[in-house]
């Protein structure tokens, strides 16, 4: 018995996903062991002392048995429950897009303490700042970097030139902006990218926190193309479209 | 170890993979559920088969509130006793029933068949809601709309988008009191709390 039967740690709830009877099978972002997949019992049932502070989106404090398949939650205690986010049709489809990328871009049991700090630190943003478009813009771009997935935007992403001003495309499927000579032989779908979009981009993706970000006041034809850029790029790379996106689309594009 | 040469017949293997396709039943319930029904006299047997068919046959959705029924429209649309002014929504068939047995709700229903939850792939047209904003237009004497679905994000979040594309219409939205703790599902409150909050219902 070297190994304890039992762990604690604090998760994002990232996903539910109803099993049998009450039980729920849980997707946590976590710390230290990214993501777990952990069953919750009992937690459907009014009663249950687990299922208020293991609502979806919450950050909670948890302790888990290991399990031969999935892990199981013994007892749950919310730290944080983001209400500014869950009175808000607009800011829960912009959380739960957030979620299905990190449960998109991780792998279980593969610890990035990065991308679990820039999920709680993005979601007590979105609870409060108007600039939504441009907090899931800074959300993306620090995703795919701790991801791996950095996109290049100082560089050509083929022949690493230096890339002068103005005359940019975005080519999703190589990860970053090409030089107009390399973009001549380009297989990839390339979507023109103007200079101040370029500096908005990079200006995103140097920032460590949002605060600074949080101020820009960004025209809508301007984030409408880092949407479609990042969206692109994204779409590539997971091989399919987000459900979640398709929904904020609705929700945003709905007159209200 | 199911497939391992002389451990079993095909028709058990067979059953067994079919129990194990069940909500909540793994490879060991199934395998045990299949021993069971091999030992059961065969009129048993028969009995349950026979249900199962009966259930797939003559089981069909309302098609006015979508609730399971044996007749279309079902009986809780048809009943003239019932107080045609109201509507309560709910996300499953389960949850007509919880409410049936509290008896304090005497309107209509109309069921969504879940939730909206993107990341498991559902959004708002794999659910039963443009046919209620459809039956909402059709219907005149409806006044007012309980939106019940659970207190969790996913049926909150259901309820907003409901509210959204059913507020021009002018209708009094309603939401049940707030009795019902979070994150349980509606289906397994007790009958006390249910009513409660269900004639306590509060402006959306
Ligand atoms: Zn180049
Ligand atoms: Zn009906």
């Amino acid at each position: 018995m070297s190994r304890p039967r039992t762990y604690k740690t604090e998760c994002i709830v990232l996903k539910q996903l109803s099993l049998s009877e009450a039980d729920r099978i849980l997707t946590l972002y976590t710390p230290d062991m990214g993501k777990v997949r952990a069953v919750a019992r009992g937690v459907r049932r009014p009663k249950s002392k687990l299922s208020g502070h293991l609502e979806l989106l919450n950050q909670a404090s948890v302790s888990l048995s290991y399990g031969r398949n999935l892990d199981t939650i013994n007892e749950a205690q919310s730290i944080r429950s983001f209400r500014g986010i869950r009175e808000d049709l607009q800011r829960i489809s912009k959380a739960i897009y957030m979620a299905e990328l990190v449960d998109g871009f991780s792998i279980e049991n593969s610890d990035n303490y990065q991308l679990y700090l820039l999920l709680v630190d993005s979601l007590g943003w979105l609870e409060r700042t108007d600039n939504t478009k441009l907090l899931l813009r800074y959300f993306e771009l620090h995703l795919l970097e701790h991801s791996g997935y950095r996109p290049e935007l100082v560089n050509c992403v083929e022949c690493r030139a230096w890339l002068e001003p103005g005359d940019h495309f975005f080519a999703g499927g190589s990860g970053g902006v090409l030089c107009p000579e390399c973009r001549v032989d380009s297989e990839d779908s390339l979507i023109p990218i103007s200079l101040n979009s370029m500096k908005v981009l990079r200006f995103l993706q140097r920032e460590k926190g949002f605060a600074n970000i949080d101020v820009l006041s960004v025209p809508p034809d301007q984030l409408a193309v880092l949407e479609r850029l990042i969206r692109v790029y994204i779409r590539y790379l997971v091989e399919r479209d987000l459900k979640s996106a398709e929904f904020m689309n609705l929700i945003s594009n709905a007159r209200s | 170890m199911t497939n391992e040469g002389s451990s079993g017949a095909a028709p058990v293997s067979r059953l067994a993979d079919e129990f194990n396709k069940l909500p909540g039943i793994g490879p060991k319930t199934a395998q045990r559920l299949t021993y069971f029904l091999i030992r059961m006299p065969e009129e048993d047997a028969r009995s349950l088969a026979e249900a199962i068919i009966a259930v797939k046959e003559r089981i069909i959705l309302c098609t006015t509130c979508y609730n399971i029924t044996e007749i279309n429209p079902c009986d809780i649309c048809t009943n003239v006793n019932r107080d045609q002014t109201r509507i309560c929504v709910v996300e499953e068939a389960l949850d007509v029933q919880a409410l049936e047995r509290t008896r304090s709700f005497k309107g209509l229903y109309h069921v969504l068949h879940g939730v909206i939850s993107p990341m498991n792939g559902v959004g708002p047209d794999d659910l039963r809601i443009h046919p209620l904003l459809e039956r909402l237009k059709g219907d005149s004497q409806v006044e007012e709309i309980i939106l019940a679905t659970n207190p969790n994000l996913e049926g909150e979040a259901t309820s907003m988008y409901v509210h959204k594309l059913i507020s021009p219409l002018g209708i009094r939205i309603t939401r049940p009191a707030r009795g019902l703790p979070v994150g349980g599902d509606l289906e397994y409150a007790d009958e006390l709390t249910l009513s409660r909050a269900i004639e306590g219902r509060q402006d959306f």
